[in-house]
């Protein structure tokens, strides 16, 4: 999964957002160096014409770029900046700065509310979806801010006046805010449970115990072959969404992505901290970086109840008597 | 240390078969025997040599072999679309099923030229079917232990022991078998070879072996002074254990390994489109649509390996371990679903097929090689071993 963006923006990843980067911005910092450095080197506008100055890249080149970027921590919503800034293509004036994504959101007494964003705390715009059309809101007229107190955590809840000025509007799009979000996120899933199994794996042959590596044992390589099989599954799932010259993965495609990996996490976080022991869960290691990271993104933009609710009322209405036709029919590239 | 995971790369079967398979439904509309879902169920271990026989007038038994032997020359994608859409259709492919999987492949790889003229016909037409001797009373999932043993004489072979296990042994034509010609169990891989062996020679007692559900699709295989002539050794004497491992890669490798309980899932859908959908059922067909979606796509990343030259012994068995589990959680959770509400009635057919699925899915994680012994493989492909 090596191409030449992957190359190019690796060693920037290694320099700039070590274990210790990603504590510092989960602790308190925004991260406007390091999006800096990404965007110095062109990666937010990867998916752009490249007339506007883009890459124009294949979305199936991207991927192993959203991998990579999921791979390092990096805790900021740049895959969310990229997929905005092509989504307002042939727009110029689309905000400049990191963008997340927020596809639910509710109203009270004239107020719009939307509550525990990813990447919440570290952006400056936010993309919501009002029935068919996008809007992209700035953070900085938020009436309100609420953290959610998750140590590490950049989930945040904003609240805005319900006629707060938006930066930019993009009436009746096709697009769908929520699978784009949920497919994004599933990448975000795989790469951290390739992660966290790769650091497991080495645990395993580094921690000696009985006087041999704990990976000599067959409770621990078994344990071990479980998580290689979970990696596999959710790395195709992911593959399989993005396997797309041009556009937006389909909602099916990225229904199926985001309820794999997502059932996938909660076993690869409590297999990895079981073969890892106390260590594992300390705030020092580095597991605990990609496990939580598990967890939350498991439950952002629809866990896979919400996904598989969603597919099983496609298979119903379907007119298919074979289960097989239907994923034929939907997912044939 | 993690090649075996970068081996699941996204591959697509070539849309140069979307006719092939077309083809395929239109045959199996018309040459499928009307059966009820618990028969269909009964997916690759039901038995119709008529079946096979109208199957191989396609010329679709030993659909990768060569045409100079009566075959297809057709790829493991093809194979793949075939055996995709005869599972789902529930047909009863297990008369020539090995001899088609693996038999005919193995004896392509490994016969001699008279060997693979006189059987691999044979096999293309339906009229040879094969079984796979590995298991005995004492060496199940420690292969290397068995101890049937050939001996040589002027003519060939003198073959004493037994087998046991072996899928349609009763009902098939000849057995490949793995048996010991040198050293001893202690020797392991080493000394073993693999015979064809006739099934109608004198010396050969063959028992049917009643499962739970009162079928008797497997058997046990008795070997008394059974005279082997020289051209039954397929390959090379002593290398039997290699020859076994590639076998493996075919046995484990192909979408058997992820459809064995499609019918019932099926059935159930198709009950539950008639009235009987709760929320909690369509989330769970959506589940298991999310989990065959993807392990169709691991399976068919594999058969990709299989179509360039590969013999992926351990990616194989890492899709059969997951691929299982997902085939044994269908059952599983269906009884729980069918019995949640006592006031709803069943349907009959549906609960039948619920019946033998769920009675035979603890198979789905012994034969072709146990959840334990494949975890094994996987770990040592991870470098663990």
């Amino acid at each position: 999964m090596m191409n030449m963006f992957v190359e190019a923006l690796e060693p920037i990843l290694i320099d700039h957002c070590t274990p210790s980067d990603v504590r510092r911005i989960e602790a308190n910092d925004a991260g406007h160096s390091l999006f800096q450095k990404i965007k110095d080197a062109g990666f937010v506008e990867l998916l752009a014409a490249e007339s506007d100055g883009g890459a124009n890249i294949s979305t199936r080149e991207l991927f192993p770029v959203l991998f990579l970027l999921a791979q390092y921590a990096v805790p900021l919503p740049i895959a969310q900046t990229i997929a905005a800034r092509w989504l307002w293509k042939n727009h110029v004036d689309i905000p400049n700065g990191l963008i997340a994504f927020a596809p639910h959101h509710s109203v009270k007494s004239n107020v719009l509310i939307c509550a525990n964003v990813p990447m919440g705390r570290v952006c400056q715009f936010i993309v919501i979806q009002d029935q068919q059309h996008l809007k992209v809101l700035n953070c900085a007229d938020a009436i309100k801010l609420n953290d959610s107190g998750i140590k590490g955590s950049l989930l945040t809840t904003f609240e805005w006046k319900i006629n707060a000025a938006h930066s930019f509007e993009m009436k009746n799009t096709p697009t769908d805010l929520m699978a784009m979000s949920a497919v994004l996120n599933a990448v975000e899933l795989a790469a951290s449970i390739k992660k966290v199994f790769d650091m497991t794996l080495q645990y395993g042959n580094d921690r000696v115990q009985f006087g041999k590596s704990i990976g000599k044992f067959q409770a621990i390589q078994h344990q071990l072959s479980v998580m290689a099989e979970h990696v596999a599954a959710a790395s195709i799932a992911v593959q399989a969404a993005f396997d797309l010259t041009s556009g937006q993965p389909t909602r099916m495609h990225s229904a199926i992505a985001k309820s794999r990996t997502s059932e996938s996490a909660q076993l690869i976080a409590a297999t990895a901290h079981a073969i890892h022991g106390a260590i594992g869960i300390t705030y020092e290691y580095d597991l605990q970086i990609y496990t939580r990271r598990l967890h939350h993104a498991r439950m952002a933009y629809g866990s896979e109840s919400y996904w598989n609710q969603w597919i099983g009322e496609q298979v119903l209405a379907s007119k298919t008597t074979q289960l097989s036709d239907f994923i034929q029919m939907t997912t044939h590239p | 240390m993690n090649n075996l995971l970068d081996h699941f790369q996204l591959a697509h079967l070539p849309q140069s078969l979307d006719p092939f398979r077309i083809e395929v439904k239109q045959f199996l509309k018309q040459a499928m025997p009307p059966l009820t879902a618990d028969q269909k169920a009964r997916s690759w271990f039901g038995f119709d040599p008529e079946f096979s026989q109208r199957l191989a007038k396609q010329g679709w038994v030993g659909l990768t072999l060569p045409k100079t032997y009566g075959g297809a020359e057709m790829d493991a994608f093809a194979r793949f679309v075939l055996v995709e859409e005869m599972l789902s259709a529930g047909s009863p492919v297990a008369a020539h099923w090995i001899a088609d999987r693996q038999s005919g492949p193995l004896i392509l790889k490994y016969g001699t030229e008279k060997q693979k003229s006189f059987y691999l016909p044979l096999i293309c037409q339906a009229k040879a079917f094969f079984c796979i001797g590995m298991s005995e009373p004492n060496s199940g999932s420690d292969l290397s232990s068995v101890a049937t043993r050939a001996v040589k004489t002027d003519q060939g072979w003198c073959l004493n022991g037994q087998k046991i296990w072996t899928t349609n042994g009763h009902q098939c034509h000849y057995a490949i078998a793995l048996v010991r010609t040198s050293g001893t169990t202690a020797n392991r891989h080493a000394g073993l070879s693999q015979f064809i062996i006739n099934l109608s020679l004198p010396g050969v007692t063959r028992k049917p072996i009643v499962d739970l559900t009162g079928d008797e699709h497997f058997s046990e295989i008795f070997f008394e002074n059974v005279l082997l002539s020289e051209d039954t050794l397929i390959g090379v004497e002593g290398q039997g254990w290699d020859q076994v491992i590639a076998e493996l890669a075919f046995e484990r490798s192909g979408p058997e390994r992820v459809y064995s309980s499609i019918i019932l899932l099926d059935e159930w859908i198709r009950w539950l489109k008639k009235g009987h959908a709760t929320p909690q059922r369509v989330a769970m067909v959506g589940r298991f649509t999310a989990h065959l979606s993807t392990l169709r796509n691991m399976s068919i990343a594999v058969t990709h390996q299989l179509v360039q030259g590969k013999s992926p012994v351990i990616e194989a068995a890492l899709v059969k371990d997951i691929a299982t589990e997902f085939e044994q959680n269908i059952p599983a959770l269906l009884e729980d679903e069918m019995g949640a509400d006592p006031n709803e009635i069943i349907d009959a057919n549906l609960l039948r097929a619920l019946a033998y699925v769920s009675q035979m899915a603890p198979t789905y994680s012994l034969r072709g090689g146990t959840r334990e012994i494949l975890r094994g493989m996987i770990a040592r492909g991870l470098g663990l071993r």
